[in-house]
């Protein structure tokens, strides 16, 4: 059961600044989660917020490939202690801060408590430090994943309009809501071949949801559409040139699909 | 050495009797026509050896080497792809008496029935290897969880049902227990982690009387049909939806 533990605080710059905190998890892998991620920080980043994008894909991480950086300290030494907090924590291209938890934690995979502790004790620690936290979960619903979903306030859920990405959606959404009791999830819809499709996958899931997936208190989740974004050559070249999309070419309409969604996040509290 | 005048000079100072012989023996056919010593004849003695140095000896099933590179391959892709994929360990049980009871000339006759009958369960991209003395292993990639334990069974079934002609006119009978567990998917993992589990299910199977065959489940959470049905009722989709069976498996944490 998903117990908030802070309200939200959207007020920038002050000394009290307690973090929203945003999970963005997906179900199946290889639908742009990782681009959404580390572009919405660059959107919000934008809006003037401060941003931390802590990479929860343990083992699997690739948030380092997207933004091209090579770091030489993870959350892997903070977890065995070799290193501080304070040195892991890095700048990242488009003004916004990395966590990355680096390759080869192969025996964090699994969820053991010692993972879970420092993990938990970590993200408290950064909690008050920005306006946003975005949690870039592995894909699956693995114990890990649900635990670093489980840390965040509110979710995003990314699905592409593919059947097996819907699917995986789902049943994301459904788990989300048993175990966590999650009565309200963010839909983001990547690679739609037109604008609005988005929409209409997000009121199919609804409609599925509502006549199938009752929560803990019997309620259904609600998702709340936060937008989509266009297939868009322009993003497999940032991809490919390593670079964010919204610097590499803002005005696309996949950069212009994010900036929505950014705007959307900001628009709920 | 063979290699005749004409022949490359990279080739000329090479000592190539022992591979020869390596290959002669094991029946790998040495090309005869083509120049001794040419380029196109050093990368069929290259290739021959590569093949000899993976495979098996007594059952020319892949060996032990080429299960280790195939699994630590085989649980990278399963991490990033998140397509389900099995591990199965069989064991034959209490080889130990055959070899006791008929010597190891009607072991290895034995070790080579299960193998062929290993080989002839699979499918064509499965990898069946002989990883220890009457230890196999096999690497089904792609395989749902649905269809493990029958496919497992169906080994099991076959192994039991057929019958070891060895020497003398004599015939035998043996059993495999049976031990899989499926690669986690979406999450970096080892190789010897994943055949830890398949291992301790091996482990099962035997201490509950052996013949008999154990899966490590992936805990999992239905999409049924019909709310498939619906998610994708009215959604004009520019590429078909597969609908493969009843029911759609995708893992689930357990609860």
């Amino acid at each position: 059961m998903m117990e908030p533990m802070t309200a939200p605080d959207q007020a920038p710059s002050t000394s009290t600044r307690i973090a929203r905190t945003v999970a963005i998890t997906s179900g199946k892998g290889g639908v742009g989660k990782t681009f959404v991620s580390a572009n919405l920080a660059a959107a919000l980043t934008r809006q003037g917020l401060k941003v931390l994008v802590l990479d929860a894909d343990l083992g699997l991480a690739n948030l380092d490939v997207v933004l091209n950086l090579y770091p030489k300290i993870t959350l892997h030494d903070v977890f065995t202690g070799k290193a501080e907090l304070e040195e892991a924590i890095l700048p990242a291209p488009g003004g916004f801060s990395v966590l990355l938890a680096g390759s080869g934690l192969v025996e964090y995979s699994r969820l053991t408590p010692e993972v879970r502790d420092q993990l938990t004790n970590i993200f408290e620690s950064v909690k008050p430090r920005f306006d946003v936290i975005l949690i870039d979960t592995g894909a699956g619903i693995s114990d890990v994943v649900l635990y670093a979903v489980s840390m965040a306030h509110e979710v995003i859920v990314v699905a592409t309009p593919e059947p097996t990405s819907m699917t995986d959606a789902y049943a994301t959404i459904k788990v989300l809501s048993a175990q966590q009791g999650r009565e309200q999830l963010h839909l983001v819809v990547n690679q739609v071949s037109r604008s609005g499709d988005g929409r209409a996958i997000c009121n199919q899931l609804q409609q599925v949801v509502e006549r199938f997936v009752q929560g803990p208190n019997g309620v259904s989740p609600r998702l709340t559409f936060l937008g989509d974004i266009p297939l868009d050559s322009s993003v497999r070249e940032a991809v490919q040139k390593r670079q964010l999309l919204l610097e590499l070419h803002p005005g696309s309409a996949a950069a212009q699909g994010v900036v929505q969604v950014a705007t959307r996040l900001l628009a709920r509290t | 050495m063979s290699a005749s005048a004409g022949a490359p000079a990279a080739a000329a100072g090479l000592r190539l009797e022992t591979a020869l012989s390596l290959l002669t023996q094991a029946g790998w056919p040495i090309p005869t026509d083509v120049q001794p010593g040419s380029d196109a004849w050093l990368q069929a003695v290259v290739d021959g050896l590569c093949e000899l140095s993976s495979r098996d000896a007594l059952t020319g099933l892949n060996n032990r080497r080429q299960f280790e590179a195939a699994i630590g391959r085989e649980v990278d892709r399963v991490a990033r792809v998140g397509e389900p994929a099995l591990l199965l360990l069989a064991d034959i049980d209490h080889f130990k008496r055959v070899n006791d009871t008929h010597g190891h000339a009607a072991g290895d006759i034995v070790i080579r029935s299960v193998a062929d009958c290993l080989q002839d369960c699979v499918r064509p991209m499965d990898l069946v290897a002989r990883v220890g003395g009457e230890e196999f292993a096999i690497i089904l990639p792609n395989c749902p969880p649905a269809f493990g334990q029958a496919v497992a069974e169906r080994i099991r079934q076959k192994v039991s049902l057929k019958s070891v002609a060895i020497v003398g006119g004599q015939e035998l009978k043996v059993t495999v227990s049976i031990g899989g567990a499926f690669a986690p998917p979406w999450v970096r993992s080892s190789a010897s982690l994943w055949s830890e589990r398949a291992d301790q299910q091996l482990y099962r199977a035997k201490s509950e009387g052996r013949n008999r065959t154990c899966l490590d489940m992936p805990p999992l959470t239905v999409v049924s049909a019909e709310e498939k049905g619906l998610l994708f009722a009215g959604l004009t989709q520019s590429d078909p939806i597969e609908s493969s069976g009843n029911e759609d498996l995708v893992p689930k944490t357990p609860q």
